[in-house]
C-alpha cells in the first residue's frame, strides 16, 4: 500500500469538558477527496481546527506524509503542506485584497500571486487594491478560497467553502479545484452542506455523527439518500 | 405598500455599491432578494436600517423617511434587521436573550428594577414556540448549535414585533435539514409581517419566496416568479450559471 498523503490514527479532541472528536482515523491517498459530511454540532469544524493545529489534540496521531504533525505550530503544518479555508472567511479587513493572498505567500520563496488564482477568481483581479473588509460576505469567502490555494498546498483543508457564494462561482469552483488537482496533484479533506457541490469534486465520503464516523462510502456506491438521511434527521 | 425605495444610491470607496435602485414591498409580502455577490444586497439592507447612509434617494417605510433616520429610530418606527453572521449574547440562555430584546419600559430605572410580567412570560412563550428553541430556554446561546443560534437571533428580532424584518442569509451554514426546518418557520413569522430575505440557497428561496428580485451591480436585473427567474437568459449568465 503507498504512503498516504494524510493519515489520521485515533484522534480525540476535546473542548473543554466535551469530547467532541472521538477515536476518528482515516487516511487520504494522494490525488484524493474526501467529504465530511453530517449536521451541526457533529465536530467537523472541530476536526479540521485540531487538523490544522488551532485546537490541541488530545490523543491519537496526524502525519503528513508520514511526518507526525500532532504537536506542530499551524505555521509549521502550513509549511509542511497544509493549506486551510476557515468557515467564516476569517480574511485581513485592513489588507488589500492583493496583501491578504501575499499572506497565504508566506511560505512560499516565489511570492508571486499565480494567474490561474485570479482567473479562476475575476473579481478578485478586479479588487486586488480595495480592502478585504469592503468586499461582500461571498467575495471574501472568494479571497478565503484564493489565500489557501496560491500557496500550493499538497492538501487542502476546506470548511464549509461555499458559504455566501453565489450559484455560479460555486459551480466555477468545483471545476477548478477539479483542474487544479490534475495539474497539481494536491488531496482535499471537505467539509460541506450543498451536497451537490460535494458530489462534484468528493471522491469518497465519511459522515460525521457524534464525533464518529457513521458512513462511509465512495463516489461510485455512494448512496445520497443515505447521505442525505444522515444530514436531514 | 409599506416599503418603496426610489432611486437608491449608495457609494463607497468612489463605487456605487446601489446605483439608482427601485423596490417596493407590499404588506403581507414575503420577498427574496438573489444577486450575484457584490451586487449590493447587503448594502441596500444596511441603507434600510439606518446603518448606511446613502448619497442619493428616498427609502419610504409607511409614513416614514428612512434616510432621515438613525438607527435606532428605524428599529422604533418597526424595522428589524438580522446581519449575515448570528450576534447573540453567548453568556446569556436563551431566555435571557430573548428578554433583553423586549422594547418596552427600556430607561435606566424600569431596568435596574426589572421585572418578569405576565404580558412578558407571555411574549417570550411565543416567540420561542415560533423559533422551536421552547425546550432551550435554560440553554446559554453560546452552547447552541450554529442555525439554533440563527434562530434565535430571528426571535429576538420578533420580540420587537416588526412590521418589516430583513434577513440576510438566513440558512448560511445550516444544514439541509436546518434549512427545511427554517423555509417552514419562516412561513409562520412572516405571516402579518412584511419579510424581506437575502439568499444564494436556490432549493430555500424555492421554498419561501412568491416574489424574487435579482439585483445585479447595484440596480434590479429582473423581478419575477421563481420560475420565470431560473428561466431568465440574463440571470443564468450572472448568477446561477449552467
Amino acid at each position: 500500500m503507498t504512503e498516504p498523503v494524510l493519515a489520521v490514527e485515533g484522534l480525540n479532541v476535546y473542548y473543554g469538558e466535551s469530547h467532541v472528536v472521538r477515536d476518528v482515523s482515516f487516511r487520504l491517498e494522494e490525488h484524493e477527496t474526501i467529504a465530511v459530511m453530517g449536521r451541526n454540532g457533529m465536530g467537523k469544524t472541530t476536526l479540521f481546527k485540531a487538523l490544522i493545529g488551532l485546537l490541541p489534540v488530545g490523543s491519537g496521531r496526524i502525519l503528513l506524509r508520514g511526518r507526525d504533525i500532532t504537536r506542530a505550530k499551524s505555521y509549521e503544518r502550513v509549511a509542511a503542506g497544509l493549506g486551510y479555508v476557515p468557515q467564516g472567511r476569517m480574511v485581513f479587513p485592513y489588507l488589500s485584497v492583493e496583501e491578504n493572498l501575499l499572506a497565504g505567500l508566506e511560505t512560499v520563496t516565489d511570492r508571486m500571486v499565480p494567474d490561474y488564482v485570479y482567473d479562476t477568481f475575476p473579481v478578485l483581479r478586479e479588487m486586488r487594491k480595495r480592502l478585504a473588509g469592503n468586499l461582500s460576505g461571498g467575495q471574501q469567502q472568494q479571497l478565503a478560497i484564493a489565500r489557501a490555494l496560491v500557496a500550493r498546498p499538497a492538501v487542502l483543508l476546506l470548511d464549509e467553502p461555499t458559504e455566501g457564494i453565489q450559484p455560479s462561482i460555486i459551480k466555477e469552483i468545483a471545476r477548478t479545484l477539479n483542474t487544479l488537482r490534475a495539474a497539481h496533484g494536491f488531496a482535499m479533506v471537505l467539509s460541506e452542506q450543498v451536497l451537490s457541490f460535494a458530489l462534484e469534486i468528493a471522491d469518497r465520503f465519511l459522515i460525521l455523527d457524534k464525533g464518529e464516523f457513521a458512513y462511509e462510502g465512495l463516489k461510485a456506491e455512494v448512496d445520497t439518500a443515505k447521505i442525505h438521511a444522515h444530514l436531514t434527521v | 405598500m409599506i416599503l418603496a425605495v426610489q432611486d437608491l444610491t449608495v457609494s463607497f470607496d468612489g463605487f456605487r455599491a446601489v446605483d439608482g435602485l427601485a423596490l417596493s414591498v407590499e404588506e403581507d409580502e414575503l420577498r427574496c432578494v438573489i444577486g450575484p455577490n457584490g451586487a449590493g444586497k447587503t448594502t441596500l439592507l444596511d441603507a434600510i436600517c439606518g446603518k448606511t447612509r446613502p448619497s442619493h434617494g428616498s427609502i419610504r417605510f409607511k409614513e416614514h423617511e428612512l434616510t432621515d433616520m438613525i438607527e435606532y429610530e428605524v428599529t422604533r418606527v418597526g424595522v428589524g434587521r438580522k446581519f449575515q453572521t448570528p450576534s447573540t449574547y453567548e453568556d446569556l440562555t436563551v431566555l435571557e436573550n430573548l428578554e433583553i430584546s423586549y422594547p418596552k419600559n427600556r430607561g435606566v430605572m424600569s431596568s435596574l428594577f426589572f421585572a418578569r410580567d405576565a404580558t412578558l412570560r407571555d411574549k417570550v412563550d411565543e416567540v420561542a414556540r415560533a423559533i422551536h428553541l421552547e425546550e432551550h430556554l435554560g440553554v446559554k446561546a453560546g452552547s447552541l448549535s450554529h442555525g439554533q443560534k440563527q434562530w434565535l437571533e430571528i426571535g429576538m428580532l420578533l420580540m420587537q414585533d416588526p412590521e418589516l424584518l430583513l434577513l440576510d442569509e438566513p440558512v448560511a451554514g445550516m444544514s439541509p435539514g436546518e434549512r427545511e426546518r427554517t423555509a417552514e418557520m419562516l412561513k409562520g413569522i412572516s405571516a402579518g409581517r412584511s419579510t424581506i430575505v437575502i439568499e444564494h440557497d436556490m432549493a430555500f428561496v424555492r421554498m419561501i419566496a412568491h416574489t424574487v428580485t435579482v439585483m445585479h451591480q447595484g440596480k434590479v436585473l429582473a423581478e419575477g416568479s421563481m420560475d420565470d427567474i431560473q428561466l431568465d437568459p440574463r440571470v443564468i449568465e450572472v448568477y446561477l450559471g449552467d
